[in-house]
């Protein structure tokens, strides 16, 4: 496929670059993993494969093969030569056919996996951009005009489908999605170092509301709000921090860690974001709103296994209907 | 022998377990997190799916679709026990980095021998003369953070970080000193350069050095330096 237009950040991100941490290099990997592992269950890849992900303005790419594609997360008005496209189901296009995206509609990050997977090669067993790094993903950046990428050949016999067989009516359930919004209420479990900020803060950082600034990326969100302040002064020593940790600098600001964060942190962290409600964090925009409401770690590991179990049963549900080539109008759950 | 009272365990999350051996940055602090994390290399944790020593902590993370934090805690109680009787994970590798002092490899050399009024030479003597401890790895990909400098060539960072500075850079900041392993911008006060490559993407492990390492400066030529590195491109 050919890259017509960039769009402002397009990345191939998979499912993370794990177990080089302890030599300081970053997990990268995919915003929203709930969306990417969707997409990829879509069109018969494995959940951890390479995707593009997509922010806010998507690209316009140029499908020069026949391919089997899925798009999950945001909904930035999909288009397929021009007319609109449904997300969160497999498509099918003739090659020759061109992809663009309109409007963002909903959320900040969209997912596109083509089956197969996209041909980069693998750097420390993941084929996500490191962009400090430059390594990995397509030449270690975002997409360019003009970047031609290769997709690998798919398990799935892609010349089973026809123009007559497009559109798959079957959808995966919304009740399976983590509850993306505008004001997410976000799930958390106590820091560390929530002992460490004054009783009023302890209260105001499970009952205030927060909005993201324009500084938030891939690295991390910078939050306004209730400032958070310390009981007393503390030196933190660095030490081990991960997707979701929330900081709190000295201006009593915090700041959640995001995928392209750094491996070890200084501030103290008053609490983690559940990793099932780290995808409702991927789909936020500068401007948005979110609360926290505490869980108990046993709850937070309780609901981690639902959703892998959820992901399990919707993946084989979508292996019996796409190589069954069967298509009746009903909800996967 | 361990002090079991002076460890810590908490959770980070649903996911991890920190494992902390004492409150403060020290050399025993250091060793103890050097020689678990050697443990861990040959004896995993059920569960574990990768760790990350720091100055004081390790930190294990874990499936939860294996393990529960419970199990963990049961299982981190058992590696300490054995961990503690075993007195292999305490040997420590040295590993020698030839540095390339002052010049266009160390243009603050000069800055930094003005502000403790020495010669370079001096500077370059403190700075060799050191045994370093690897305390972490961590801000860039295989960037060791060393303990060891010599509070008399100590030297604030400079005011004005460089937008771009090369691989292999030996800089100092405040109390520390460390070697740029990627090109980065940075604030370091820049007196060397080595031509050993830190981190190698395409090899296993990606980084030279690990937590726990001691590292010694060799002072070395430029033309030594041209060598060693055309050896390394080779």
């Amino acid at each position: 496929m050919i890259v017509r237009q960039p769009g402002i950040l397009t990345t191939i991100q998979d499912s993370g670059r794990y177990g080089f941490q302890k030599y300081g290099v970053l997990v990268n990997g995919s915003m929203d993993m709930f969306s990417l592992r969707v997409a990829n269950i879509l069109v018969g890849n494995s959940q951890d494969e390479a995707a593009l992900e997509i922010t806010l303005q998507g690209p316009t790419i140029e499908l020069t093969e026949d391919t089997l594609f899925a798009i999950c997360g945001a909904s930035f008005s999909p288009m397929l030569n021009g007319h609109l496209i449904s997300e969160g189901r497999t498509i099918f296009a003739k090659a020759g056919s061109q992809l663009s995206f309109g409007k963002p509609v909903r959320g900040c990050r969209a997912y596109l996996a083509v089956a197969g997977g996209f041909d980069v090669p693998e750097v420390m067993g993941s084929r996500s951009t490191y962009l400090r790094a430059r390594l990995g993903g397509f030449e270690g950046r975002a997409l360019k005009r003009g970047d031609i990428l290769k997709v690998r050949p798919s398990d799935m016999d892609v010349s089973m489908f026809n123009e007559d067989l497009c559109d798959f009516d079957w959808f995966v359930s919304p009740t399976l999605h983590p509850k993306y919004g505008t004001h997410s209420v976000v799930r958390i479990t106590r820091g560390p170092d929530f002992h460490f900020f004054t009783e009023e803060s302890q209260r105001q950082f499970v009952t205030g509301s927060f909005k993201l600034t324009t500084q938030s990326d891939r690295m991390g969100y910078r939050l306004s709000g209730p400032t958070l302040e310390l009981a007393f002064r503390q030196e933190k020593i660095s030490t081990a921090v991960m997707m979701g940790t929330i900081q709190v600098p000295p201006d009593g600001n915090a700041i959640i860690l995001m995928a392209d964060h750094q491996t070890i942190g200084g501030y103290p962290c008053i609490a983690q974001v559940i990793q099932v409600d780290i995808p409702v964090l991927a789909q936020l925009k500068p401007g948005d709103r979110l609360s926290f409401q505490e869980v108990t770690l046993e709850s937070a590991q309780q609901l981690w296994r639902e959703q892998e179990i959820n992901l399990r049963m919707l993946e084989q549900a979508v292996r019996y209907r796409i190589k069954g080539g069967l298509r009746n109008g009903s909800a996967l759950t | 022998m361990i002090n079991r009272s002076s460890i810590t365990l908490y959770s980070l999350g649903e996911s991890a377990i920190v494992i902390q051996f004492g409150k403060y940055i020290d050399e025993q602090v250091n060793r103890l997190v050097g020689a678990f994390s050697r443990y861990l290399e040959t004896c995993p944790i059920l569960g574990m799916t990768e760790y990350i020593p720091a100055f004081t902590t390790v930190t294990i993370f874990y499936d939860v679709m294996q393990r529960n934090y419970i199990e963990m805690e049961q299982s981190v109680e058992n590696a300490l026990r054995t961990f503690d009787v075993t007195q292999r994970y305490a040997e420590e590798r040295i590993i020698e980095i030839p540095v390339c002092y002052g010049g266009d490899f160390g243009p603050d050399l000069k800055y930094v021998s003005e502000f403790h009024d020495l010669t370079e030479k001096e500077v370059i003597d403190i700075h060799t003369e050191v045994i370093y401890s690897v305390h972490m790895i961590g801000f860039a990909p295989g960037f060791p953070y060393l303990g060891g400098l010599s509070e008399k060539i100590a030297t604030p960072r400079r005011e004005l970080p460089r937008v771009q500075v090369p691989a292999g850079s030996v800089g100092i900041a405040g109390t520390q000193t460390g070697i740029y392993s990627i090109s980065t911008p940075g604030g370091w006060q820049l007196i060397g350069q080595t031509p050993t490559k830190l981190f190698h993407p395409a090899k296993n492990p990606p980084s030279l050095l690990r937590s726990g390492d001691k590292i010694k400066f060799i002072p070395i030529s430029i033309k030594t330096y041209l060598n060693l590195k055309g050896n390394e491109a080779g």
